[in-house]
């Protein structure tokens, strides 16, 4: 019995979860019979499976709800918003009931004759009053017949019901003249057998819904887990296999072997599809979502979604299912404007959000977009500023696109106070996290006006990764691709070359400079051997990019992840374990903890000088500073961050234009500042420079020597009233003046060039 | 060995798997004991706790290695042949327990149970259950959830 309640629950569950989609459906559409006759179905099938397993409270609920649909599909009852509303309550209550009873084990006790109420007036308001009887009638003794001892309680609330009821809705002719059809939901609860009488209802639907129902069976997930796990350990022992087979010189197994390869690779092919699942199955609540929003704030929403077919991961999908509800609810609530408004700014009066997967390389894609009225960007400034998550002048640097990707910091918008101001993005910085722990990527666009497109891109599956295996101080790793965006190969052979400004390591990689974390060093596994070639990781954290540091790179390999044990749980540059295809063990790296655990993932990506000097009162994460001396002794330091690049050139080629020095550098004209007046030009040999970006546009600062890069918490120590200049803090145990950057920067552009200053070819 | 070691699991009796490690001698319930095997290649967990010798793979399984030499501070290892491997599980977890050798499989009175001497180890007396008298010998059990309890330890 035990076992047979629980089928219930999970069946009833699945159903009511395809009840609250196919009525919003239906409720667009009310001329869709198939969609009628599925609800009707489903609803009825509840109906009789509750009194099948004697569940009076259940049933009688489930049996009121029923008529009303009985009603809609004769025809006898407009759909309307409301007795739709009802039905969806009803649902609800439904599932209230099926959790009461999951956790006790019983039926709660209580009455449903309120709700039960409800529904029947609406199922008899609008026939012709001296009608009600029939349905009770025609019920009651199939009731009886049947053996079910609730009839008499249902009759007696119905007719309950109806006493009170028939005169607050005007009776309408066609409700009356179809009234004499009546009895033909009758025969439904006829038969003993639940099921069967559907097919009387909706023949059409019914025949489709068996051949689906004989075509599928419900698998425990344990069991495939359990299998996912057999089939690795196949693979393994397949591969071993022929590895043993290459040593041997008779060929007697070899074509045995190829077979069981083959089938072998086609079983876990096969396995890993039944994990798979349709997305759809995660957006089945966001119909319901955005018309109960609808209904609450007056708004109109068409909800379009495109690739409900596409599938996935079950694991993934259930990561996704709640920041994509998040997401919906956000553009739904805070992004359409009412009709009103949009009517007033030239656009149809009924939103849309358009929802789509579509798979591209080994990705899932899932694009969340609306037409609403977009982000505010002047809002997310002043939060941005409120919150001392940028500067004044940070900002003024930064384009409207950077700006809006304000709303995934954390902080930025878990306050409560925040989501009034800013009215959009409340936990996108858990949407984030969420999509990012499953190894995906989002991205937001956002056109004031225009509405807002978000764009997740997910792997298919969390179990199976490809990952780039990798060796350090003779031991193997795994990196998961997702996380490799480039490799690069350094030494003698290479033109890549890995320099050390004192111990930190960057590279030179066509216009930036990448900072290298090494691996051994990373893992306490000793020095780099400096002599060797080694291979670079480029891999992008958010707007991180880094390269990591290693010996010899293999190939790629299909792995499965596997978590770590508990014990070793609390290192954050592990992602997992994996078993490889020739049996060892090795540990996969997660390039997430690696970024943030070297101290310069996002979260300290704040433009270190700024922050310092705004923010004594925040713990101001060690920031790396690029340290150097220009035009005095003291050292000086500017955020490695805003440096784009470290050149150096012939100080014979440093040109005038309009009195103001500059250099040709890549095809344009790049004007050169000195941090001090009356800076003395040197007239031969090298002039290093320090390259920043402004717009796609390059600045150089010229300074007299590069000194070191070094991280270190910075805590302003004295501040300067001295324009361009921050004030003065101990950086690795000397004291340094932090140059305010953007200050210069800002000045040089706007005073010396204005609008268009890059005019290529105007060289002298 | 001694009338107090028995073969067969009677009342009283609980059944240990013993293993030697560094002249001693312990047990684990073999209730808790899913596997003995000699331990192929441990893949090293740079950064790991230094009890986590590795990990290996254990019939598609990825086992942890705990070297109950380096839980019970007894010192590196000098012995240079095959190590064995005693595998418990904790939480849906598999742990396999590096030890010098592995003996019988001996049944003990619970009466001969002694409780842990008060002069023992600090250290070994919060992962020993207690001391038999196992005929000449001395056989340390050992509670095989606060032996793996490696964090709660810092």
């Amino acid at each position: 019995m035990d076992d047979l309640l629980n089928e219930f629950l999970t069946e009833t569950n699945e159903s009511l979860g395809t009840l609250d989609v196919e009525l919003v459906r239906f409720e667009r559409d009310s001329s869709d019979v198939t969609i009628l006759g599925n609800i009707f179905r489903l609803m009825h099938t509840i109906k009789g499976t509750c009194g099948f397993l004697g569940l009076p409270r259940l049933e009688a609920v489930a049996h009121a709800g029923e008529n009303v649909l009985g009603k809609f599909r004769d025809g006898e009852l407009p759909v309307t918003p409301d007795a739709v509303t009802l039905i969806l309550k009803c649902i609800d209550h439904i599932r209230k009931l099926l959790a009461d009873l999951e956790a006790a084990g019983k039926e709660p006790e209580g009455s449903d004759s309120g709700l039960i109420g409800e529904i029947n007036a609406i199922a008899q308001g609008q026939s012709v009053s001296p009608q009600p009887p029939p349905p009770g009638d025609g019920d009651a003794p199939l009731f009886d017949d049947a053996g079910f001892p609730v009839a008499a309680e249902l009759l007696a609330e119905v007719a309950h019901a109806l006493g009170p009821q028939p005169v607050t809705f005007a009776p309408s002719p066609e409700a009356a003249a179809a009234s004499p059809a009546e009895p033909v939901p009758a025969p439904v609860p006829l038969a003993p057998e639940p099921v069967a009488p559907a097919v009387k209802d909706a023949p059409v639907a019914e025949a489709r819904e068996s051949a689906l129902a004989a075509s599928s069976i419900r698998v425990n997930v344990d069991v495939i887990e359990n299998l996912m796990t057999l089939i690795s350990e196949l693979v393994l022992t397949r591969n071993q296999l022929m590895q043993l087979q290459r040593m041997q010189k008779s060929g007697e197994f070899k074509v045995p072997l190829q077979r069981l390869s083959h089938i072998t690779s086609e079983l876990q092919d096969g396995v890993t599809r039944m994990r798979m699942q349709p997305i759809g199955n995660a957006w089945a609540k966001l119909p319901r979502i955005v018309r109960d929003l609808c209904v609450e704030s007056g708004k109109k929403i068409e909800l379009i979604q495109r690739g409900a077919e596409t599938e996935l991961d079950r694991q993934v999908l259930e990561m996704i299912k709640d920041p994509l509800t998040h997401m919906i609810r956000n553009s739904a609530d805070h992004g359409i404007e009412s009709p009103a408004g949009r009517l007033a700014a030239g656009k149809p009066a009924t939103g849309t959000i358009t929802l789509e997967a579509y798979h591209e390389g080994g990705h899932i894609f899932i694009r969340i977009s609306d037409d609403g009225r977009g982000l505010d960007v002047a809002r997310i400034r002043r939060k941005a500023i409120a919150n001392g998550l940028a500067s004044e002048a940070e900002l003024a640097t930064m384009s409207e696109q950077q700006i809006l990707q304000f709303v995934f910091r954390a902080g930025f918008s878990t306050a409560e106070k925040v989501t009034s101001v800013s009215g959009r993005g409340v936990g996108m910085d858990v949407v984030r996290t969420n999509v990012e722990r499953i190894g995906g990527a989002i991205e937001m666009n956002s056109t004031a006006g225009r509405g807002t497109m978000f764009l997740i891109k997910i792997p298919l599956t969390l179990a199976i990764v490809s990952a780039l295996i990798v060796e350090t101080a003779g031991q193997r790793f795994a990196v998961p691709q997702i996380n490799v965006i480039e490799l690069v190969r350094a030494g003698s052979r290479s033109s890549a070359r890995i320099e050390t400004i004192k111990n930190a390591p960057v590279l030179r990689l066509r216009d930036r400079l990448l900072p290298l974390v090494s691996l051994r060093a990373l893992l306490g596994m000793g020095e780099d051997d400096s002599a060797r070639d080694r291979f670079i990781l480029v891999s992008q954290v958010g707007a991180f990019t880094f390269g990591v540091v290693v010996d010899r790179v293999f190939d790629t390999e299909e792995i499965v992840v596997k978590p770590v044990a508990p014990i070793l749980r609390g290192n954050p540059f592990y992602a997992g374990n994996t078993i490889l295809g020739d049996g060892s063990v090795i540990m996969i790296l997660d390039p997430n903890g690696i970024a943030g655990t070297a101290g310069q993932g996002q979260a300290q990506l704040e433009t270190a000088a700024a922050k310092a000097g705004e923010g004594d009162h925040r713990d101001g994460g060690p920031v790396s500073l690029l340290l150097f001396r220009a035009g005095s002794k003291e050292l000086k330091a500017v955020p490695l961050e805003a440096v784009a690049r470290i050149e150096e050139v012939e100080a014979a080629s440093i040109e005038h234009v309009g009195g103001r020095p500059v250099v040709q550098y890549r095809d344009h004209l790049m004007p050169l500042i000195a941090l001090n007046d009356g800076h003395r030009w040197k007239e031969e040999g090298k002039q290093p420079i320090l390259v920043f970006d402004k717009d796609g546009r390059a600045l150089g600062i010229v300074v007299d020597e590069v000194v070191d890069i070094a991280r270190d918490r910075v805590a302003i120590e004295l501040r300067s009233d001295r324009e361009g200049l921050l004030g003065s803090a101990i950086v690795t145990g000397k004291a340094t003046d932090l140059i305010d950057i953007e200050h210069h920067v800002n000045r040089n552009f706007s005073a010396s060039f204005g609008m268009d200053a890059v005019i290529p070819g105007e060289a002298a | 060995m001694s009338d107090h070691v028995q073969t067969h699991i009677g009342e009283g009796l609980t059944a240990f798997v013993t293993f030697s490690v560094a002249d001693h001698y312990f047990g684990v319930p073999v209730s808790r004991v899913q596997d003995i095997l000699t331990p192929d290649t441990i893949a090293r967990v740079p950064l790991g706790p230094a009890e986590v010798r590795g990990l290996i793979n254990l019939r598609g399984r990825i086992v942890t290695v705990i070297d109950v030499r380096t839980r019970l501070s007894l010192g590196e290892a000098d012995i240079s042949g095959p190590r064995k491997c005693v595998t418990v599980e904790s939480e849906g977890e598999f742990y396999t327990l590096l030890v010098d050798g592995v003996g019988d499989v001996v049944s003990l009175d619970e009466v001969c149970r002694e409780p842990n001497p008060a002069t023992l180890d600090p250290l070994w007396c919060d992962v020993a259950s207690g001391v038999f008298r196992a005929g000449d010998r001395l056989l340390v059990t050992l509670d095989v959830e606060r032996l793996l309890n490696i964090r709660g330890k810092a």
